[in-house]
Formats: C-alpha cells, sequence, structure tokens
C-alpha cells in the first residue's frame, strides 16, 4: 500500500511552504559543520542542565537525554488559531462533562453515552459524587494530542487530563534555540511561550477561591520520571516543591513540615496518579502520598490540580464521544476530528477490527506513553497472531484506529537529514479563563518509518513555532 | 522552608565539603608516601592513613585483604562500592542537588552536576591514568568552584544558611581529625610532641604537610614566622578566628548562622553552638596541652557529632 504523508515544510511538488521560507533560506545558506557543532554543543548544554527523564523497567534509574532535534517544527498563526480554538473547546467540553458526570449526569439520561461505559469505568471515583470544586474545573491542566493525515488535517488522538507532561522539554527547548540560532528569531516573529509558568501559577491561584492561595507541586519524588520537569515548574513558579512525606493533615486541613514549623496548603498541583494520592482512601501500599489527603479534599478545604476522577473522561473508550459531548453541552459543532475509533467491546466492531488488524492501531484504553499497542502495518505476522489472542481474551479492553499518516518533519538523522513522523501536544489551562501558550510540544519518532513518538519508545522533540504570516 | 529540602541542602553542601576533605586528606598522606620513610619503606602506612582517619580501613581489609598501594588509593578516591570514597560523596552531593534543584540556582545545579558527569570519566580512566596530584586538585577546586557560584548567585535566606550549615560542620569536624591523626603520627615517631621532636624533620614534613593540606600554610608562616611545631599549629587550627577552616572560624560561623534561623524549635542547636563557641573563645592553647592534645580532640569530636544531631532533630526532621 503506498501511503502518501503530509510534510511540513514541503508540499507536494516538493516547494517549500511559505511558512518555512525563512528557515529554509537559512538552512540552507549554514555550513553543515557548523549546524553539527551546534547540535553536539545543544547535547551538552542539556546534559549539563541535567534535562533528563527515567525510563520505567530500567533497573539502575539511569537517566536519559531526550533527543532533542534543531529543526523546528513551524505552525502559520491562521492555521494554529484553528488548533487553539479547537482545544479550548474540547478542554471546556470535557470539564462540563465531567462536572455533569459527578452531579446530575444529564449525559447518560439524555442516551448520548452509555451509563456502563463511564459508570463501570475504572478511572471513574465515587468519591467524587456530589462534590462541588471552584468554577467546575476539573481538568485544569490538559494535554491535547494532535496528529495530522495525508492531507493536512489535524485529529485529536488523544486527550490527557490526568497529569500532562512535556512542558518543560517545550520551554527548554524553544530557551535551547534562542541560545543556539539567535538570528532565526530575529528574523521572523515567532510567538513567545516562555510566560507558560506564569500562566500556570495564574491558573492554579485561580483553581482556589481564596485569594492568595498558597500552591504547591506535589512529586512522587526524584525517581520519577518526570522528576526534571516537577522541579522545574515548582522553581520556574517560585512554589514549594514537596513529596507526600512532607504533607499532613490535621482536622481536614493539608500542612506541609517546615524548619519554622507547620505551614497551610491551599493549592497541589499534584503529578501524582489518583491511586497514590492518600493510602487511607486508595491504594493502602502508597508510599507517595498524603493520609487523610481525601478528607481534606472533600471538605473543601484545599484545591487538587488536576482534580481526582479525572481519568474516566480521557480514557480511551470515551474518547470516541467527546465529539458528541462537545455538541451536546456547547452546542457547537466539533473544531478538531477526532480519529475515527472501533470500540472492540461492541461484538460487531470487534469482528472488523480482527479481520483488518493488519492495518489498524490496536491500542488499552487505559494505556498510555506507548505501552501495550500494535501498530499493524508495522508489526510481525506473529506479533499480529499474538496480539489477536490478546483481543478476544478481554476485547472491552482495546480500541483500535486506522493508522494515520502522521505528518512528517525534516529532520537530523545518522546522514543528512530526513523526514521523521511527528505529533503535537498543546497544553491547556483552565482557570478564570481557559488558555493555550501558542505552540506546544512537537515529539519526533527518531526511527525511520515509526510512528510511536513517546520518549520512552525513543522519540525525539522539537521546538514548536507559531509564525506570524 | 520544607524540612526536607533543608536537610537535602543541608546534606548537599556536607558531602561536597566532605568530597573535598577527603581530597586534601589524600593529598597530604599522598605526598608524605613519596617521602623517604622510616620502617618499611614503601609509604603504605602514610597511604592508609586517610582510611584510618575515615574509619573506613576495616571496609577495605574486608574487600581487599592485605595493603597495597594502587588498590587503596582507588578505594579511597573513586570505588563507587565505597560509601565513603570521594566519588560516593560526589554522588551523594549530587543526588541531595538533584532532590532540590528547584531551590538551587542554575549555577549551582550545573556546576555539581558537571563534576559528577567529570567524575564518573575519570573513574573510567582510572587514577594512575589521570595522576594522583592532579585528581586531588581537581576536586578541590571543583569545590571551589561551587561555593562561588553559591556565593555569587544563590539569594541570602534560609536555602543558602543550611548550604553553609553543612559546610562548617562538616569542616570543623575534618580539622579536628587531620590534627589529631597527624599528632598521633608523631607520637608514635618520638617519645612527645615537644618542641624538639618538632624540629626534626620528620616533625617539619608533618606539620608543614597538614598545613598545606588546610591551605593553611602561609597563614602558618605569617603569623608566627617559624618552622611548624605541634603548639602553634594547634593554636592556628583551633583557636585562631581568622584562619578560614580553624574550629573557631567553623564554629563562629555555624553559631551567627543558628542565631540567624527563624522558628523556635531551633533553640537547643542554637544553645550548643553558642557554647561551644564560647568555649572556643575563652580557652588558651596551655589549657589544651595541659589536658593532652589528643584526649582534648577526642572530647570535642563528639561534641561536634551532638550538635549535628540536635540541627537534625530541630530543623531537619520538624513539624
Amino acid at each position: 500500500m503506498i501511503r502518501t504523508f503530509y510534510d511540513e515544510m514541503y508540499d507536494a511538488g516538493g516547494v517549500v511552504r511559505p511558512h518555512y521560507r525563512e528557515f529554509a533560506r537559512w538552512l540552507g545558506e549554514a555550513p553543515p559543520e557548523l549546524l553539527a557543532q551546534r547540535r553536539r554543543e545543544a547535547d551538552l548544554l542539556f546534559h549539563r542542565a541535567g534535562i533528563t527523564f527515567t525510563l520505567y523497567g530500567d533497573e539502575q534509574g539511569t537517566e536519559r537525554l531526550i533527543p532533542f532535534d534543531t529543526i523546528p517544527r513551524s505552525i502559520p498563526a491562521s492555521e494554529w488559531r484553528v488548533v487553539e480554538r479547537g482545544c479550548i473547546q474540547r478542554v471546556k467540553a470535557l470539564n462540563m462533562f465531567l462536572a455533569d458526570l459527578y452531579h446530575d449526569q444529564r449525559i447518560i439520561k439524555a442516551g448520548i453515552i452509555p451509563a456502563e461505559q463511564v459508570l463501570a469505568n475504572e478511572q471513574y471515583q465515587l468519591a467524587m459524587q456530589g462534590l462541588n470544586l471552584h468554577r467546575d474545573l476539573y481538568s485544569h491542566i490538559s494535554g491535547v494530542d494532535l496528529v495530522r493525515d495525508g492531507d493536512g488535517t489535524y485529529y485529536v488522538l488523544e486527550d490527557n487530563l490526568r497529569t500532562p507532561s512535556g512542558v518543560s522539554y517545550m520551554l527548554e527547548d524553544r530557551k535551547m534555540m534562542m541560545r543556539l540560532f539567535p538570528e532565526l528569531f530575529a528574523a521572523q516573529r515567532i510567538a513567545p511561550i516562555d510566560h507558560y509558568p506564569n500562566l500556570l501559577l495564574d491558573t492554579l491561584k485561580s483553581s482556589s477561591p481564596l485569594d492568595n492561595p498558597s500552591v504547591v507541586v506535589l512529586t512522587p519524588g526524584r525517581f520519577n520520571s518526570a522528576f526534571f520537569e516537577h522541579a522545574f515548574l515548582a522553581r520556574e513558579m517560585g512554589v514549594e516543591l514537596v513529596e507526600g512525606a512532607d504533607l499532613f493533615v490535621r482536622d481536614d486541613r493539608v500542612f506541609m513540615r517546615t524548619t519554622d514549623g507547620p505551614k497551610a496548603v491551599d493549592v497541589i498541583y499534584r503529578r501524582l496518579d489518583d491511586a497514590f494520592l492518600d493510602p487511607l482512601a486508595f491504594n493502602p501500599d502508597s508510599m507517595l502520598g498524603v493520609p487523610g489527603l481525601l478528607a481534606a479534599y472533600r471538605s473543601g478545604n484545599v484545591v487538587l490540580a488536576n482534580a481526582i476522577g479525572t481519568g474516566v473522561a480521557d480514557d480511551k473508550s470515551v474518547y470516541p464521544f467527546v465529539t458528541d459531548m462537545i455538541r451536546f453541552y456547547l452546542d457547537e459543532e466539533p473544531i478538531l476530528k477526532n480519529v475515527p475509533t472501533w470500540q472492540c467491546r461492541k461484538p460487531e466492531e470487534l469482528s472488523h477490527v480482527l479481520a483488518n488488524l493488519g492495518d489498524l492501531v490496536v491500542k488499552e484504553t487505559q494505556g498510555s506513553g506507548g505501552y501495550g499497542m500494535l501498530v499493524g502495518p508495522a508489526s510481525t505476522a506473529a506479533e499480529i497472531e499474538s496480539f489477536r489472542a490478546r483481543l478476544k481474551a478481554k476485547p472491552h479492553a482495546y480500541i483500535a484506529q486506522p493508522t494515520l499518516c502522521l505528518s512528517t518533519c525534516p529532520t537530523f538523522v545518522e546522514n543528512g537529514i530526513a523526514p521523521r513522523h511527528i505529533d503535537l501536544r498543546p497544553f491547556v489551562l483552565a482557570g478564570r479563563e481557559t488558555r493555550v501558550v501558542p505552540g506546544g510540544l512537537t515529539r519526533v519518532a527518531l526511527r525511520e518509518g515509526s510512528l510511536v513518538v513517546n520518549s520512552s519508545q525513543g522519540g525525539g522533540t522539537k521546538d514548536t513555532w507559531v509564525v506570524e504570516d | 522552608m520544607l524540612s526536607r529540602t533543608a536537610s537535602d541542602l543541608y546534606w548537599m553542601s556536607r558531602y561536597l565539603e566532605r568530597a573535598e576533605n577527603l581530597a586534601r586528606m589524600l593529598d597530604v598522606s599522598y605526598s608524605l608516601s613519596l617521602m623517604p620513610q622510616d620502617g618499611r619503606g614503601d609509604g603504605l602506612n602514610e597511604i592508609a592513613m586517610p582510611l584510618l582517619i575515615t574509619g573506613t580501613l576495616d571496609d577495605y581489609l574486608e574487600r581487599h585483604g592485605d595493603l597495597h598501594a594502587e588498590r587503596l588509593l582507588h578505594f579511597f578516591a573513586l570505588d563507587a562500592e565505597n560509601p565513603a570514597s570521594i566519588f560516593s560523596c560526589l554522588g551523594a552531593a549530587r543526588a541531595s542537588a538533584h532532590a532540590v534543584r528547584g531551590r538551587i540556582t542554575a549555577d549551582m545545579w550545573e556546576n555539581i552536576n558537571a563534576t559528577y558527569l567529570e567524575i564518573r570519566g575519570i573513574a573510567e580512566q582510572g587514577l594512575s591514568r589521570y595522576g594522583m596530584s592532579r585528581f586531588c586538585e581537581w576536586v578541590k577546586e571543583r569545590s571551589h568552584l561551587f561555593r562561588g557560584a553559591t556565593y555569587g548567585t544563590i539569594m541570602r535566606n534560609d536555602a543558602f544558611r543550611f548550604i553553609r550549615l553543612g559546610t562548617f560542620i562538616e569542616r570543623a569536624d575534618n580539622t579536628l581529625r587531620m590534627l589529631d591523626a597527624r599528632y598521633e603520627m608523631l607520637e608514635l615517631r618520638g617519645p612527645s610532641a615537644n618542641a624538639a621532636a618538632d624540629s626534626s624533620a620528620a616533625g617539619y614534613y608533618q606539620w608543614s604537610a597538614l598545613l598545606r593540606a588546610l591551605s593553611s600554610f602561609e597563614a602558618y608562616t605569617e603569623v608566627y614566622r617559624d618552622a611548624p611545631g605541634a603548639r602553634q599549629v594547634a593554636e592556628l587550627l583551633l583557636l585562631r578566628a581568622d584562619i578560614p577552616r580553624s574550629l573557631r572560624a567553623c564554629l563562629e560561623e555555624l553559631d551567627i548562622i543558628l542565631a540567624s534561623l527563624p522558628g523556635a524549635n531551633g533553640r537547643p542547636a542554637q544553645r550548643l553552638a553558642a557554647e561551644l563557641d564560647a568555649r572556643l573563645r575563652y580557652t588558651g592553647i596551655d589549657e589544651i596541652l595541659d589536658e593532652g592534645l589528643h584526649e582534648w580532640l577526642n572530647e570535642f569530636i563528639p561534641l561536634l557529632a551532638q550538635l549535628g544531631s540536635v540541627i537534625h532533630t530541630s530543623y531537619l526532621e520538624a513539624a
């Protein structure tokens, strides 16, 4: 089967797209030695700064660099405005869905989403039922993963409403590009993104009814794969980075242990999954959480961002209904498309999936990080057969989608520059208002032909430009 | 400030100071081991000295059996399996810095991270290829650089104070142990560390090596204009407030820093530091020598350990 890919830099005729012209001219004139030297410099700087992540399953806890590619992903401003509106629309609807789900459940009563689809979902948290949250916000920080198909249309691949990560790479990639190639930023107008931590702090503060709440970032600890990001954001916002053991609950109020005695905490930007938050309420073996946190939360004495129980809205089995949510809650047509999705729990859709496994991408509804998925066209017959068995055994745990022809962007590889597949994760902040900094994190699959961009699977990142056209 | 953060900052600087001090110990022993020796003449007693001071000789013997110069040096400097090696100290300092990288400046973090990355490279090469003296210089230099980055960039807040607390408590302890070890070495050789023994060649080299290791040789000659001897070296390193690595200077700093930390829970630490500082301030060298230098030092070392432990209970495990 011949696939046609949408390339971000070149059109089908091989001509440079207008918003890349300035960059392409610069790239053509830059001596290859200079580019190679700057790439080495970038590696060194990232290493020195310790901008690393840890791979799960790596016993040594080795810190690795995420490969950084110096060719930016560029988006024309007019195109970005549509993406931005689409992301905001989507996150608004998802927040309304969560508020509805944990209160009146109008959407279930209206027959738009089957009750068992959400109420029997592992991510649905009974503890949230009937609890009122300030501004009715559940997902304060969301990551919307976007890809482009062969004709350049943007599709939402998934929503991330639990603890989306990667924003530190977005910011560090930009810093690195400005340090290595300042001339590029003088030659054209590229929308700035450095104010993200400011917006984040503002969002977190506005999630509390208090005037000047005390905000902390809660990390699972220095061995977590995203610890760098947690420390980075705490530092940039000027708030404390705490671990579970630094907090305690007394009389349904949360305090942190300081050298000057206990200090009250009002807002927790938690980068810890629901299950680990409170050993008294969830996983009793969790050493990472804070005993009594849920009780304090339910008393309204502390804000968790994101709220508990948002996972039910970004679950892959709920994903197919998001476009309907937008119509139901906002009475608007969805600006961004969903990827067509077969739900394997439905027998007629399962049989279609089983008959076409070689052409489809099959994902676990609960999975993330690119683990436990099948990319049909890239798999061997044996891999497909073993996956078929798993699928038949637990059909409700899977969805399937057509293999998208993810767009490509020129990327430095072993021998020169070659197109590699990319995606895009804009970060949406919902507080007093809903905002997105221009661009987002672009991840690139560095292996030739690979469609998996996750850093745990050998993906890299690129700076993402929104260029005034 | 979070107690855990304070603890990480404190241990970050303690481990870094310890790495620096270990390099100083190693430097003095290595250079003395190259001198013509009494007895066995292979310099092994000298090379084993840093292990004796740090109480790691038994671990070494358990792992390696007999004394062997190259293995001793490797064990002490670069062995990742030895939790007390310079390598492990720098690793621990870096791990603590990593945990609080949000509370230290980028200059500080990048400096300590680069140090760690570099020592891994040195460990791959091996000490003999890198060069012993060069290695000791390198460790000291990295520590100086980090301190410079700290003084030059970090806000003068509690983070800064806990960092300095760690530095001075570690340094005070180290000065006492190094002084004690050199004194013992001379005691073993001569009848007593009186003026006559001091003026022997062995005494001269022992004391001047110690002074150089503690970066106090220039200060000594300026203050005393005399060949180094036990009485004056002890006075310089214990009682003079103007010698940055002296016990008195460290305690003065500790007293001031502790007094400026907020919170009523710090009183036991503040009181003990003030008591120790006052005691030194009003002690003369003759009193110390009358009691016996070794006895006096071995009375003071546990007091410092006690100060370390009240700092822990007062601030680092607070609330």
